[in-house]
């Protein structure tokens, strides 16, 4: 045992690292540790795969028929089966966040000198990587199943990114949420919320044929703007001011929860 | 070097809502020193650990590990300590290489030095074989084990380490202890707290006991055990009317009763003479005592001597940061 001698020399850390240098390795560790766990976790995986696939088939061939858009019903419900998917795949974030921080495994963190963001950001990072692995996926079955964009690169381009900030903001909302769960069981609980919001929007059916009543909080909604975008993106329809007032939910979404689960981390921790 | 104080606390007062759980501790620690607190359940020993390693802020007092403070200087501390809690701070779905690798990239070793650490540290810890395989496989020694390897990755100066051996079977405490001798004779400081008064024995130089959120005795090994008495003798009664009669003759001096089995430990030192010359008192007409035993002395006995009340009182906060997930399986 005398090889773990400490001697003061081989101590890697004796000078301090620049904090925001230090704080970003951290985060690239910590995504490669949420990616690689990410992947083994297999029933998670196959759920956070095939569910938004089946959801799409499920629309699409049992509802759809009943269901009049104007358009193809498959051409009008892929953004929000995106959308979707995209919101239960980051929602899964709040569950690694709260095993985390209820298992010994967050205090050997701390006493390393890791950030509280860098972890957060790693399971962040982690959950773009898994939720573009799958909208990839429902893509591919979604043109298998006649699904045919009329979108230009720009558009596609445009159309990835607000996906993307959209996936970033929901991961980040979730992972505050998971800061705030006592049980990774209770923080399982956000994915409903996160699923059931794209409901009453435009996802599936025309906010006209809701009740009256819904229609104000249909159309103001969060994931509205981000659906009435994509879907304007995807089939080359003229947008206005939904990407803008996307953007802006999206940012005030990301903004709001990475001021709270700085403040919460702190407090859960301290 | 040697004489520097690598741990120094004065006044630690810290309370979870109305549960004073630290009540004015104070420590000092020199260099390359083995240090046990010893306190049963609620004593503060956790309280104190994460105080010190950074993790919670006392109400009042102050305290330097290493030299630094642990709250203004919160982060050079980080940078030359370790903490092992009651609970494998692993990841189950990673390899023990990966997570070591990972908690060497995290103390900012780069890819190719983090990757030689891991696996030195898994020769060490007779871990190479295993080391390809997903922790969740690992038996509950296996795991404590690499538990430890990885709060060496960083080769810290100050090693705190809370109940490292409490839930796990014989043959891996003893491993543990291997471990933890080893890293003694490098000249680390170790910190570590347990409820086993055999384990702090074994291991440490110096014991300081913990009760009630305040230190009541310090001192090394042999001192406390001159204070209390090393041995118990076990008496087992013939029956209710004996149990009565013996409890009498001793007046107080049996430090466990149990009616419901007929026991009654007295404090002895052990030798064939005391406890021949006990066996008489007690029972002169060698009826009363059906069987006796000898048994070193528990923790409840250096309670007793030292406190006056036994250790079960129910626990307090100690558990305000255990998780129920105890590993699994040994």
């Amino acid at each position: 045992m005398s090889e773990l001698t400490a001697s003061p020399t081989a101590v890697p850390r004796l000078s301090l690292r620049p904090r925001p240098l230090a704080a970003l390795a951290d985060a690239v560790t910590m995504s490669g540790r949420s990616l690689r766990m990410a992947r083994r976790n297999v029933d998670v995986l196959l759920t956070s795969l095939l569910l938004p696939v089946l959801i799409m088939l499920l629309f699409v061939y049992l509802f759809g028929g009943a269901i009049e858009t104007g358009t193809r019903y498959v051409t009008y419900v892929v953004p929000g089966v995106l959308l979707l998917s995209a919101g239960f795949g980051a929602a899964s974030t709040a569950v690694s966040v709260t095993a985390d921080m209820t298992g010994g495994i967050i205090d050997r963190f701390r006493s390393l000198d890791v950030a509280g963001a860098s972890v957060l950001a790693g399971h962040v990072a982690a959950s773009v990587v898994r939720n573009l692995a799958s909208t990839v996926l429902v893509f591919g079955v979604a043109f298998a199943i006649g699904f045919r964009p009329s979108a230009g690169p720009l558009d596609w381009l445009a159309g990835a990114g607000i996906l993307v900030l959209f996936i970033v903001a929901i991961s980040w909302l979730s992972a505050a949420f998971g800061l705030l769960a006592r049980s990774p069981e209770a923080a399982g609980g956000f994915t409903f919320l996160v699923m059931f919001l794209p409901y009453p929007s435009s996802a599936f059916v025309p906010i006209e044929t809701m009740p009256g009543w819904l229609h104000g909080f249909a159309e103001n909604q969060p994931v509205t703007p981000v659906i009435e975008t994509l879907r304007g993106l995807l089939l080359g329809l003229p947008v206005g001011a939904g990407p803008a007032k996307a953007v802006a939910w999206c940012l005030a979404i990301l903004v709001a929860s990475v001021a709270v689960s700085g403040v919460l981390f702190r407090r859960r921790a301290a | 070097m040697s004489g520097q104080l690598m741990i120094e606390a004065s006044g630690l007062e810290k309370s979870y809502g109305a549960v004073r759980v630290l009540d004015g501790v104070d420590l000092a620690v020199e260099r390359g020193r083995v240090i046990a607190l010893l306190g049963p359940n609620g004593a503060g020993k956790t309280t104190t650990v994460r105080i010190l390693a950074t993790l919670a802020r006392a109400d009042a007092g102050t305290a330097r590990v290493a030299g630094f403070d642990v709250v203004t200087e919160r982060r050079q501390v980080r940078r030359r300590i370790s903490l092992t809690g009651q609970y494998a701070a692993l990841d189950e779905l990673q390899t023990g290489e990966e997570n070591l690798r990972m908690m060497g990239r995290l103390s900012g070793l780069p890819g190719s030095a983090a990757r030689r650490r891991a696996g030195e540290l898994l020769e060490q810890f007779d871990l190479a074989e295993a080391g390809r395989r997903a922790v969740g496989t690992f038996s509950g020694g296996m795991r404590r084990r690499l538990d430890l390897a990885a709060s060496l990755v960083g080769q810290p100066s100050v090693i705190f380490l809370d109940e490292p051996t409490t839930g796990l079977d014989p043959r891996s405490r003893q491993a543990v202890w291997q471990v933890v001798a080893g890293l003694a004779t490098s000249g680390v400081t170790i910190f570590l707290t347990t409820q086993y008064l055999e384990e702090a024995d074994r291991l440490a130089d110096r014991i300081t006991v913990l009760d009630g959120g305040r230190v009541v005795a310090d001192g090394t090994s042999e001192a406390l055990k001159r204070q209390v008495a090393g041995q118990r003798l076990d008496l087992v009664l013939a029956d209710a009317p004996a149990f009565d009669e013996v409890a009498r003759q001793l007046d107080g001096r049996g430090v466990q009763r149990d009616l419901k089995r007929l026991t009654i430990g007295v404090p002895t030192d052990g030798s064939a003479a005391q406890v021949r010359a006990l066996l008489d008192e007690v029972d002169p007409a060698r009826r009363a005592v059906a069987r006796f035993a000898v048994h070193s002395a528990t923790l409840d006995d250096v309670f007793l001597a030292l406190t006056g009340h036994p250790t079960d009182r129910p626990s307090t906060d100690d558990n305000e940061h255990e998780h129920d997930k105890e590993p699994a399986g040994v």
